[in-house]
């Protein structure tokens, strides 16, 4: 708790998407309608060091209250994206030296064993030279979302900001989503979670998708929890080697995770040649490749 | 029309008798039972630790996330069709000699679909969630689709089942001495006033009649709807526009071999030979033959489309079965359950009781795995390379925990089958004392 606690005060700090924001309006000429609405939801509080902070008002959630209270608050809050936006993943394939910083993050951040994975990077041998390569596999965030058709009640579902979430309170363990993801990017809880014990007393955070719990379906959520604070998910900035850029494809603008440059994402999708995993299919992803290069 | 003989030698009162006779509870049936029950609760033990921990007790792994439990819940419902085959199609088509046969497919019918309903349950992570599919139900997803149909199948089979006994339950409440006094009582009461009138014979004709023809679009769809688990997703080897058919015609192959496997124990068992005679054997055999040939040209058309384009997504998954690592399972299962069996069948030797018995046993039995070939390996070969997992992630090996548990939906299938026909004559007595008087008459 406490440690979310000050993520909120920590909102200001780090305004990855703010800054985005600014220099896109200076780019593009026309205001981006999703920071006019962010600056009016702002609201003043004190924080325990009786500071006076300013956070943004959907941040904001009742610490009061019992652990059911607060599981269904931000169950029910996170069902609804982050209005106008619409989050996209660059991953430049040519940049990965398989450092797994992005992994590990993860696995701390979602209180996942070391055999599950949200992110996962494989291997991946290129047809015509033979070289290998090293690919980054998140959940891919499809727009057509085959895991969240084929969900008998409504446990993952996908949001208007493009996210494909997973509400592990309502998951009834079928596993059919796992059996419909081209992608393999779902996990089971087969047996208890990691350090399930040491977590039992904290409110579900269906944007962060903890603490797991036994017999449900977890998943890659894109950081949900980081975007409403308005940072980075945690792959994004652990990567060392600028493998990444996350960013809003409403906006037109994504960012690097290391360099913090923020470039435009028509132009580096043009420009390096990027493409989807098996367009073929239909899935529409949210998670772009940059091909790999030289490697 | 050539006068039916099946029968010659039985009277009204010699059927009447000699089909009461197992209604009743003996030494050796309630031995029996208890032996089955010992059984059900060391397996249910097994399906407690997995309550306990978790699916982990299983051998199943993020990529292998389906495994035994939802091979044998296909096999279930796969088996459960022949009831409509059976006591529908064949019914509404007026074959005769089906008469003492169809109340036996319908109890196949009834316990395996139920049993499949709690099958699927077994596979859940948290059943403790179960009504969340009431609550929360998608109308989208094929799984609340299945829940519909096979609960409504469930229903009619057991209307389809309840209803043409109606006049024999006014039999068993009549048998003074032979049975308890309280269960008489519950024969009468579900009799509900059956006094053999011919306005009651025409009104329960009509309702057979009717449920027949309801039950054949409903069993279709349990096992379409089962087949598009897997056809509606997007795995190469399970996205495939033939799964339905290739599924309802599988299903009438292990169906038909179950119901001679039963009619050989009743038999046996109950010294049914006047009633269950070599001919029904022979037809079984024949009917067997006939729905065998249909599956077999669904696996040609199955395996062969793809084997011969090899289309890269599908590679793997056609050369695992092939001549890979599922090939040996693959072949025993294709040469040694359906084609080596067909075509003994089609031998008149073959068709005799023992045999006959014999060789649907081998079916069954290779039917069960052909299930486990459709659901699983198509797993172990993803689109994306299986990597950063422990090693046992890349092979399904099913642990004794699901072994036991599955065995126990094995057992429950056995006591409600046992159950029912202690609890009610196997054959129906009315229908066949009338088919007997039909063919003195002519």
């Amino acid at each position: 708790m406490a440690k979310s606690k000050n993520k909120l005060q920590d909102a200001t700090r780090r305004k990855f998407l703010q800054k985005v924001g600014v220099a896109g309006v200076a780019a593009i000429g026309s205001p981006t309608i999703a920071f006019s609405q962010e600056k009016s939801k702002r609201i003043k509080v004190l924080n325990q060091n009786n500071e006076l902070v300013e956070v943004d008002v959907s941040s904001v959630y009742p610490i009061k209250g019992t652990k059911q209270e607060q599981t269904s608050y931000l169950q029910k809050r996170g069902r609804k994206g982050l209005p106008n936006r619409k989050f996209v993943m660059v991953v430049d394939l040519a940049k990965c030296k398989n450092a797994r910083k992005c992994m590990t993050s993860c696995q701390s951040a979602h209180q996942l064993r070391p055999e599950q994975h949200h992110i996962n990077v494989l291997e991946m041998k290129d047809d015509t030279n033979g070289q290998t390569y090293y690919m980054p596999k998140p959940c891919q965030h499809c727009d057509n979302p085959p895991c969240v058709t084929v969900c008998p009640v409504d446990a993952t579902f996908k949001r208007s900001d493009g996210l494909v979430l997973i509400d592990n309170e309502r998951c009834i363990g079928c596993r059919f989503c796992i059996a419909a993801c081209p992608y393999s990017a779902r996990s089971f809880n087969w047996l208890e979670p990691k350090d399930a014990d040491k977590y039992k007393d904290q409110p579900y955070d269906i944007e962060k998708n903890v603490p797991q719990k036994k017999g449900t379906v977890t998943k890659c959520v894109f950081s949900a929890d980081q975007l409403r604070e308005n940072e980075l998910p945690y792959c994004v900035s652990a990567c060392p080697n600028g493998v990444y850029y996350f960013g809003d494809a409403n906006e037109d603008l994504v960012t690097n995770g290391t360099t913090r440059q923020t470039v435009r994402l028509s132009k580096l999708l043009k420009e390096n040649a990027a493409y989807t995993l098996m367009k073929e299919l239909g899935t529409k992803p949210s998670v772009y490749y940059l091909p790999p290069r030289n490697s | 029309m050539k006068t039916d003989t099946t029968y010659k030698d039985l009277s009204p009162e010699k059927i009447e008798n000699d089909l009461l006779q197992t209604v009743n509870w003996s030494r050796s049936h309630k031995l029996w039972m208890t032996a089955l029950t010992i059984g059900l609760v060391v397996c249910l033990y097994f399906y407690y630790t997995q309550l306990r921990d978790g699916l982990g007790v299983t051998g199943m792994n993020d990529y292998v996330s389906w495994g035994i439990y939802i091979s044998n819940f296909v096999f279930f419902v796969a088996t459960s069709l022949i009831g409509m085959l059976i006591s529908s199609v064949l019914g509404l088509l007026k074959v005769k000699w089906i008469t003492p046969i169809a109340r036996i497919a319908e109890m196949i019918a009834v316990a395996f679909a139920f049993v499949a309903g709690l099958v699927i349950i077994i596979d859940m992570g948290r059943p403790d969630r179960l009504h969340h599919v009431f609550v929360y139900g998608r109308i989208q997803s094929p799984i609340l689709w299945d829940v519909v149909v096979v609960t409504t199948y469930v229903m009619l089979s057991l209307l389809l089942l309840y209803i043409p006994l109606i006049p024999d339950l006014a039999i068993c409440a009549k048998k003074e001495g032979l049975l308890p006094k309280l269960q008489r009582r519950i024969y009468k009461a579900l009799s509900l006033g059956w006094a053999n009138t011919p306005a009651q014979f025409k009104i329960i004709k009509n309702g057979i009649r009717m449920l027949a023809v309801l039950i054949i679009p409903v069993a279709l769809g349990i096992h379409t709807v089962t087949s598009w688990l897997f056809a509606m997703t997007l795995r190469s080897g399970w996205d495939s526009p033939i799964f339905g058919p290739y599924f309802v015609s599988g299903a009438f192959v292990t169906g038909c071999a179950s119901v001679i496997i039963l009619m050989y124990v009743f038999r046996k068992q109950y010294k049914l030979d006047h009633y269950l005679t070599d001919r029904h054997f022979n037809l079984m055999g024949k009917l067997l033959v006939l729905v065998s040939l249909v599956y077999v040209y669904f696996n040609i058309n199955e395996i062969i489309v793809p084997a011969y384009k090899l289309r890269e997504a599908e590679a793997g998954h056609i050369l695992d079965l092939l001549v890979g690592r599922e090939s040996v399972m693959f072949w025993i299962v294709q040469v040694g359950g359906l084609i080596i069996p067909f075509l003994l069948l089609l031998l008149k030797p073959m068709r005799k009781p023992g045999p006959a018995a014999l060789i649907s046993l081998i079916v069954v039995i290779g039917a069960w795995f052909k299930r486990y070939l459709i659901v699983i390996p198509v797993q172990l070969q993803p689109y994306l390379p299986i990597q950063n997992v422990p090693d046992s992630y890349s092979h399904y090996m099913p642990t004794w925990p699901e072994i036991w548990i599955t065995v126990a939906s094995f057992i429950m299938v056995i006591m409600i089958i046992t159950l029912l026909a202690k609890l009610f004559p196997i054959i129906s007595i009315w229908e066949l004392q009338e088919e007997t008087e039909k063919n003195q008459q002519s």
